[in-house]
């Protein structure tokens, strides 16, 4: 992480564009969180680490509205969830996109149609426009051009998950979330991920909600790490402070054999 | 949310357009017409823009300016740019670069009559294929199944039960309260047409006959192909675009053993017996048909039946309950293979499975009408 970057995102008087105060999420005798606080601020790339099982995808969909929480508060943008969530049914105000684990593309529609479909829902735009919009999306994410007109179905699962973010970004999000991007990429395609999200997050202003065990990602691009544990959010903060947590899964994800490679690489360059 | 704009005005060489507000998706519409405007009256790419009162940019908008600069590279892209902040410049790096890459042109789309034989050639390779695919599916099937029976430890017996439960014991409503009601309805039919000869009581005979040797087989025949057919198809082929299928090779499980043969072989018991099943419902329904508007008595009905119904017409019916059994079994799951990826090919094989199934078993009906005709049965 350059230390320019480190010093304008780390800086804590921005706005909160995800507020998360409380949140209790239960399913039956399985407490998934326990009064769980999160802040995510204007402009960050928040990564979202934790042990299988911690509730991070649960987390994700708590706050996107895809899971109604057993208790707790989520604003977004400074609005109550459930505001923003009633714009959302109406169309209106689309401000954040989603990319699921595994792309979740409609598999009866190809992948220019994937892209298109909410901008053409939403918006009254020619095709002369559309067509050239999608291009770029697709070259964007870094797919090869012919792979606009194929099905989701015969896409390899890398090329799934750069359709998935290409649809997110669709409506020119302001606010994204992604599950695992870079799980299951080779590394260089994670790398274009990562170059992507940051350019993405330095151009746009997009903050960037990642849910990741990618220790590549998470050095390069994170301005902050939240650590899932226990029921809640166990420490937030830049990877070097939060590496230095004592709590036994921490020490372990942090300086474990893999953990260790990746740390000893950016220390030294 | 500032309303964009253009103002083209004269620079020192060529145009240089002023740009303002933002430049974001919702106004992506209004937009392309300025630009397609802007362009008339300035052709020419040697123009510049003025980016300084630029609000904000997203990766539409920024399409939308290059769009407006005409061709460019993006080692070019600066000097054309007046005024523009090193974010904006960024993206708009991006987006020039990710349009450099070659773009896929959009397809043609061919008319005529080429068109009309390319269609009519590969429907008949189509369906020959198909046809060909239906018998080596049948084929595969039977030597499992006969394998399975010489080693009845491999049948999947939990399996074949579940099955059993919901392709049998679950329809018994449905079968019953349909064949009681087409047995009144031939009954009603009976007496309108036989009152006018004072023959009647030959109603008796005509549910009978109607129910032994055809309903009692087609009803549920019908029902189980778009009941369990249709389930067969979706759960199958739902598992194959979930690569479930190919897993359960990787596990040394063959998908015919596994999954097929349960179908089939519960299929196999349950509809002859929810035949017969529905040939006593439907007689049941002529009776009480008979009784209320006939004045024929139950115990007149049951002793007709009994006296002057032989035995060969049940025979008939119900040796084509298997037949048919296997049919519906068999397009079921076969369907369920033919699956590609997407939730739509799902549908498109669940009903191309009721509808080809439901077609096999009437053509069987006819031809076992034919065949027993002439057998004189």
């Amino acid at each position: 992480m350059s230390t320019s970057a480190s010093q304008i995102h780390t800086d804590s008087d921005r706005e909160n564009v995800i507020e998360v105060r409380g949140l209790v999420n239960r399913f039956g005798e399985n407490l998934v969180h326990d009064d769980l606080d999160l802040d995510v601020r204007r402009g960050e790339i928040l990564g979202v680490v934790g042990g299988s099982g911690t509730g991070k995808s649960v987390l994700l969909r708590s706050i996107v509205g895809l899971l109604k929480p057993t208790a707790g508060d989520i604003s977004l943008f400074g609005q109550p969830q459930a505001q923003v969530l009633a714009e959302y049914e109406q169309g209106k105000n689309i401000r954040y996109g989603v990319m699921f684990q595994d792309g979740a593309l409609f598999s009866s529609l190809t992948v220019r149609e994937n892209i298109k479909l909410a901008i053409s829902e939403h918006f009254d735009i020619s095709d002369d426009l559309l067509h050239p919009l999608s291009c770029m999306k697709i070259s964007l994410v870094g797919l090869p051009a012919h792979s606009a007109t194929l099905y989701p179905s015969s896409l390899s699962g890398g090329m799934r998950k750069r359709a998935g973010l290409a649809r997110a970004l669709a409506m020119e999000p302001e606010l994204l979330f992604l599950d695992e991007p870079t799980a299951g990429l080779d590394p260089v395609s994670a790398d274009g991920i990562d170059q992507l999200l940051r350019t993405l997050r330095d151009t746009l202003g997009l903050t960037v909600f990642l849910v990741t065990h990618d220790l590549d990602t998470l050095h390069a691009i994170c301005d902050r790490i939240a650590v899932l544990a226990e029921h809640k959010v166990l420490t937030v903060g830049p990877l070097d402070e939060v590496a230095q947590y004592d709590h036994p899964w921490v020490q372990e994800y942090f300086s474990g054999p893999r953990g260790r490679i990746v740390t000893s690489q950016y220390t030294d360059a | 949310m500032t309303k964009p704009g253009i103002k083209m005005q004269a620079g020192d060489s060529g145009y240089e357009a002023l740009i303002s507000g933002d430049w974001t998706l919702p106004f992506a519409a209004g937009l392309e017409q300025q630009i397609s405007v802007a362009r008339k009256y300035s052709p020419d790419t040697t123009g510049k823009l003025n980016l300084s009162d630029l609000k904000s940019l997203d990766t539409t908008g920024g399409l939308l300016l290059l769009r407006l600069l005409g061709g460019v590279t993006p080692d070019g892209l600066a000097e054309k740019l007046i005024g523009t902040s090193s974010n904006h410049l960024l993206l708009l790096r991006t987006i020039c670069e990710a349009l450099q890459q070659e773009s896929h042109p959009r397809r043609p789309k061919s008319q005529g009559i080429d068109k009309m034989f390319d269609r009519t050639g590969r429907w008949a390779v189509d369906t020959w294929t198909q046809v060909r695919v239906l018998l080596h599916f049948v084929g595969v099937v039977i030597v499992t199944t006969v394998r399975n029976l010489l080693q009845p430890w491999r049948m999947r017996w939990t399996s074949l039960v579940y099955h059993i439960e919901h392709v049998g014991l679950d329809a018994v409503p449905i079968v019953s309260l349909l064949s009681f009601l087409v047995g009144g309805v031939i009954a009603f039919l009976g007496a309108t047409i036989l009152r006018d000869f004072g023959a009647q009581i030959y109603t008796v005979e005509l549910v009978g006959y109607a129910f032994f040797r055809e309903f009692g087989v087609l009803l549920p025949a019908i029902l189980l192909a778009g009941r369990s057919g249709s389930a067969f198809t979706a759960q199958i082929g739902s598992m194959k675009s979930n690569e479930e299928l190919d897993a359960l090779k990787t596990l040394g499980m063959d998908p015919i053993c596994v999954l097929v043969m349960p179908r089939v072989v519960a299929l196999l018991i349950m509809l002859p017996m929810l035949s017969f099943g529905s040939m006593m419902m439907g007689l049941i329904g002529g009776g009480v048909v008979s009784a209320l508007i006939l004045d024929i008595s139950p115990g007149m009905f049951a002793a007709r039946i009994y006296e002057y119904t032989s035995i060969n017409h049940f025979w008939v019916g119900i040796c084509k309950a298997p037949v048919f059994a296997f049919m519906i079994a068999i397009v079921g799951c076969l369907e369920g293979f033919k699956v590609t990826g997407s939730a739509e090919s799902v549908g498109r094989h669940t009903t191309s499975s009721v509808v080809q199934s439901i077609f096999l078993v009437l053509v069987a009906d006819s031809m076992f009408a034919v065949f027993f005709e002439q057998l004189g049965i």
